[in-house]
């Protein structure tokens, strides 16, 4: 078994400031205040369209999730807790994982297919990113990225981006069944100790 | 032994299937340093996003916005579930106490109402049910223990035709998942018997007739339920091994 590691203490996410508003903004939203909600999409949109879109990819499809995300974020906001993360990163849990169930509900053929394809995907340069958030955090992300073995990068790739299981990206990868969840969490671990995210 | 404290990554990038999702789930109930891997783990993979940040179509905000206006947002959580997460101890003394309970409340007649008062009365019926199958001179128990902690018993009494389920510490299925109990036939038919109402802890009848069943399982299904199991369960009770 691999022994748990403490989570490093001190620095929280980066970007405190913005991180703060948008916890303002939720929890105004929370006490039914649509004109915070309205801010907290234009503050936020971005980010969570170019997720649900990279990951379920018909731009359509995208849209309605969106939706769904949205309306779960304005029935829930109530229930962020800001000492078990930032408000963005609360968001993105939510798009990320509508974004996977819309998927996996409609997996297809045509997206077996793709299988292939999406595993050469680069996760470190993407044509679709707005220059407005190339920003100096994506800059550094992408540097944290290259701490990570490729092995790890592949990995978590296919599951954050791909929205596939890690039983399915072991079999994609021919590793034996066991060993992408490893890969995923080592890289996660060492992507958040190197950004020094987390609690 | 599986270490289920290595499923925290692939959970953390939602990339479990439906029934290890809700294994890992019902041990993060009882593992603070789960939790916080996973919360640590999940702002990291929220980095990501920000290199595939796209501007949504500009009509998509008007339809979110409008689509907000009538649905009202949950009142916070406030902290009933401390009531639920009954430590260790109390876990284990629970189903005597429940058993002495029962007991002595058939002998006088007054019916579960004083052991659970907000239920309302047709589950008494079914309280009543229970605890004949609980108390029959022929039922036999089956009891598994998660990786977590919770407990789950199902009592058989082929006379009553009837079998139980008991549960401590039960975490909730995940979102728009339900657990599905079902009986198993010797014919190796798989017969749905009714969805476990959301609770930590109880005592649920299963519906059908058991009398020949010869195992119970639990699956993970979508929210209503479904007519055969559509994943695998995570617990069966195999009631030809009973002792």
């Amino acid at each position: 078994m691999t022994p748990l590691r403490s989570v490093p203490s001190g620095d929280p996410s980066p970007g405190g400031t913005a991180s703060a508003q948008l916890a303002a903004l939720l929890n105004r939203a929370a006490r039914g205040d649509e004109a915070a909600f309205a801010q907290l999409y234009d503050a936020t949109s971005a980010r969570l369209y170019g997720l649900v879109l990279r990951v379920v990819r018909d731009p359509s499809q995208a849209e309605e999730v969106i939706q769904e995300v949205y309306l779960e974020i304005w029935r829930t906001a109530s229930r962020f807790d800001p000492d078990r993360g930032s408000a963005m990163g609360w968001l993105l849990t939510i798009g990320h994982r509508k974004a996977v169930d819309r998927v996996r509900s409609a997996e297809s053929a045509h997206r077996r297919d793709t299988a292939y394809h999406q595993q050469n995907l680069p996760i470190d340069h993407d044509s679709t990113a707005d220059e407005a958030h190339a920003s100096l955090e994506a800059t550094r992300v992408r540097a944290a990225l290259e701490q990570l073995t490729e092995a790890q990068r592949e990995a978590i790739s296919l599951a954050y981006f791909g929205g596939y299981t890690h039983t399915e990206v072991a079999t994609m990868l021919d590793l034996p069944v066991g060993t992408a969840k490893t890969r995923i969490r080592d890289g996660l671990i060492r992507l958040r100790d190197t950004m020094g995210v987390g609690q | 032994m599986t270490d289920i404290h290595a499923l925290s990554g692939a959970y953390a990038v939602d990339a479990l299937g439906d029934a290890e999702r809700a294994q890992f789930e019902a041990h993060l109930v009882d593992c603070p340093a789960c939790r916080a891997e996973v919360d640590s783990l999940r702002e990291s993979a929220g980095l990501l996003a920000d290199m595939s940040s796209t501007e949504p179509p500009a009509h998509l905000r008007g339809q979110v916005l409008a689509s907000i206006h009538n649905v009202r947002p949950l009142p916070p959580q406030t902290p009933v579930a401390e009531e639920v997460s009954s430590p260790p101890a109390r876990r284990r003394r629970w189903l005597p106490a429940l058993a002495a309970a029962a007991a002595i409340l058939t002998v006088i007649g007054v019916g579960v109402a004083v052991t659970q008062p907000w239920q309302d009365d047709s589950s008494q019926v079914e309280m009543t049910a229970a605890e004949r199958v609980l108390n029959a001179p022929d039922a036999r128990d089956v009891t598994l223990t998660f990786p977590d902690g919770a407990q789950a018993t199902v009592t058989h009494s082929p006379r009553e035709g009837r079998a139980v389920i008991v549960t401590a510490d039960m975490p909730p299925a995940p979102d728009d998942k339900v657990y599905e109990l079902w009986l198993i036939k010797p014919e190796g038919t798989t017969v749905p018997a009714g969805l476990m109402p959301k609770k930590a802890d109880q005592t649920f009848l299963l519906e059908g007739d058991a009398s020949d069943a010869t195992a119970a399982a639990i699956t993970v299904e979508p929210a209503g339920g479904s007519e055969q199991p559509t994943s695998e369960p995570i617990a069966v009770f195999d009631f030809t091994e009973q002792t």
